[in-house]
């Protein structure tokens, strides 16, 4: 047995049922919004730690052997994403401290946020392609409810796209589970993965495969079925927004990675030649809708989209150099997204306003601030030595050595354009005069201490991106094994089945 | 019978995609009512429309026989039906606050949080 498989998807779970339990007391519920994400931290280094040593940490739920049982397995890259689940989650955790107001709260806000974490976390640990749409459905149904509470007109317009997009995903989803069980008559990944190899007809496994590009490319938000995210994230509370923005679409980014490296391999010519160009376009369309924006969160989200297109990039070009690529650009962008998301929040606590037109002289007031928010946002555009340009790096490097000048073309004039919108904000945010009509004097005073609860997750976040970026081999070393895990799918289905005669 | 249900299976789904393309809220929420009942038939189809046996063994002995219904696929759809019902009620609350807030039910006015 292994518990530290089950135990990131069993805590957030547990914890959501305490605070549910806790109803009246805000008290009781922040405390175990900080205990239940730190536990899941701390439980999600375990299961890195004994995934290191082991390669593959397998659990069979009730003990029935893996085709038939459900199946919990963690390889490196779940083993990553858990890490940074429990990472983002704790940070969220704290920042939610001071900025989510009681009306939240009374109405359920960390039950949901423990739901939403046990979702992302079952759908990173889950073997069971059934499962992963459960997990699926777990994390949307909680991130329903996250972004309509409060009930604003904005909310419920961006809410009603993000439903109707992501519940048509999923039923793609699951109708292509359903084919694929008729097809192969088993639904444990590695049984599956095992069984594709032995198809002669490749016909209706591309059809099915492409069923899945599409559900997995509505929720990781790839071109062309981005529009919900950049109508929809910008409208919850800060904290949510930073919450999705470093999770949801990289859940969909995860089951992309998994199933287009272990059970659809055989045609990469022809999935992989549409994912390269879905990537391309990601990338370019999301980098473009961003240069358009003055508000901030809705620059950061459409940053989102055009990151997935790298992400997607690295699993496209499917050499081993480009999915190390891959694994490095989202183990450095959750980090960096969620802190930006997490800045544009305290901006907005000290300046009252989104609107880039009528911000400014953040950087005169607060010079820290600035700092802080340099940091990620130079990384996100791959200035060295920071994160990204490590990930960027790997990227455009395997993509040169594809042979593939068109994506690399784009991803480089796509870097520029970030650091574009990136210094745009810069500019307009912390360092032009404040605006004679600035809206800064409606806002209420910020106490000390609730300033430094939110920019505690913030420092800790960028202290993370400086760590990756000044000890860019280690976490490179990391994303090579996860990498090579990934494109052995044998050891995978060894791992889960046993030994095969 | 399977012919049948595909075709059958086909309309629901063309309907459903015609009806989430309308403007008007309340059809798109029908339209995602159709369109998750025409995943679950789907998901029942797959295991194929025939008369079988329940996969039960007897006490005393013989293991399965020759024909037996396979039970995964009818368990697969009583969890999906049980998720798209939560799903869609979340989505009919949805479309009630939204019409309350927003005041319309065209998705043609609902666009300010678009770019």
């Amino acid at each position: 047995m292994n518990p530290e498989v089950a135990l990131p998807i069993l805590i957030p779970l547990a914890a959501g049922a305490l605070s549910m339990a806790f109803w009246r007391s805000r008290m009781m519920q922040r405390l175990i919004g900080i205990a239940g994400t730190a536990a899941l931290l701390a439980t999600s280094i375990w299961l890195f730690a004994s995934v290191q040593s082991q390669g593959y940490v397998v659990m069979n739920a009730g003990g029935w052997a893996a085709p038939f049982g459900i199946t919990l397995v963690a390889d490196l890259l779940s083993a990553i994403m858990v890490v940074l689940t429990g990472i983002i989650g704790f940070a969220v955790a704290v920042y939610s401290l001071p900025t989510i107001g009681r009306g939240h709260e009374t109405f359920g806000y960390y039950p949901l946020m423990h739901l939403l974490l046990a979702g992302v976390a079952g759908a990173f640990l889950t073997g069971d392609i059934f499962n992963l749409y459960v997990w699926f459905e777990v994390m949307l149904l909680a991130s329903f409810a996250l972004l309509i509470l409060g009930g604003e007109r904005a909310q419920m317009e961006g809410a009603i796209k993000y439903v109707t997009l992501n519940l048509l995903s999923s039923v793609i989803f699951l109708s292509a589970v359903g084919l694929l069980y008729g097809l192969l008559g088993t639904l444990n990944m590695a049984d599956i993965a095992r069984r594709v190899a032995l198809v002669e007809d490749n016909t209706l496994i591309d059809v099915v495969a492409v069923m899945f590009m599409i559900s997995f490319g509505i929720k990781a938000a790839a071109f062309p079925l981005f529009f919900w995210l950049p109508a929809a994230y910008h409208t919850p509370p800060v904290a949510v927004s930073a919450l999705f923005a470093g999770l949801l679409t990289k859940v969909g980014v995860y089951a992309l990675f998994r199933v287009f490296t272990l059970i659809f391999n055989q045609s990469v010519g022809y999935t992989h030649e549409i994912l390269l160009w879905g990537a391309g376009l990601t990338m370019l369309t999301g980098v473009l809708g961003a240069a358009a924006q003055f508000e901030f969160r809705r620059i950061l989200s459409f940053h989102i989209v055009s990151q997935i297109g790298y992400m997607l990039m690295g699993l496209a070009l499917f050499t081993p150099l480009a999915l190390i690529g891959g694994v490095f650009y989202i183990l450095h962008h959750i980090i960096v997204k969620t802190n930006l998301f997490l800045i544009s929040g305290v901006v907005y606590r000290l300046k009252g306003t989104h609107d880039l037109k009528q911000l400014g002289g953040v950087y005169k007031a607060w010079p820290l601030l600035g700092v802080l928010f340099l940091i990620p946002a130079l990384s996100l555009a791959g200035v060295p030595p920071l994160s990204g340009f490590f990930a960027k790096f790997v990227l455009i490097r395997a993509s040169i050595e594809a042979g593939h000048i068109g994506i690399t073309v784009i991803a480089l004039l796509v870097g520029l354009l970030t650091l574009y919108s990136m210094t745009k904000i810069w500019a307009e945010v912390f360092w032009k005069k404040s605006p004679e009509d600035a809206p800064s004097a409606r806002v209420s005073p910020l106490s000390q201490r609730h300033l430094w609860l939110m920019l505690l997750p913030v420092v800790g976040l960028a202290a993370c991106t400086v760590f990756i970026g000044l000890n860019g081999q280690l976490l490179y070393d990391v994303a090579e094994a996860s990498a090579a895990q990934l494109l052995d799918p044998q050891a995978y289905i060894d791992a889960v089945l046993g030994e095969q005669p | 019978m399977e012919p049948i249900m595909a075709v059958v299976i086909g309309v629901i789904y063309a309907t459903a995609i015609y009806m989430m393309l309308r403007r008007s809220i309340v059809k798109l929420v029908i339209g995602l009512i159709l369109i998750s009942n025409a995943a679950n038939l789907l998901i029942f189809a797959t295991a194929g429309m025939t008369r079988d046996a329940p996969p039960l063994i007897p006490m005393n002995g013989d293991p399965l026989g020759d024909v037996i219904a396979d039970p995964l696929p009818q368990a697969l759809v009583l969890t999906a039906i049980v998720i798209a019902f939560g799903v869609l009620s979340f989505a009919v609350v949805l479309i009630r606050r939204a019409y309350q807030i927003v005041g319309v039910d065209d998705m043609d006015q609902m666009k300010d949080t678009d770019t």
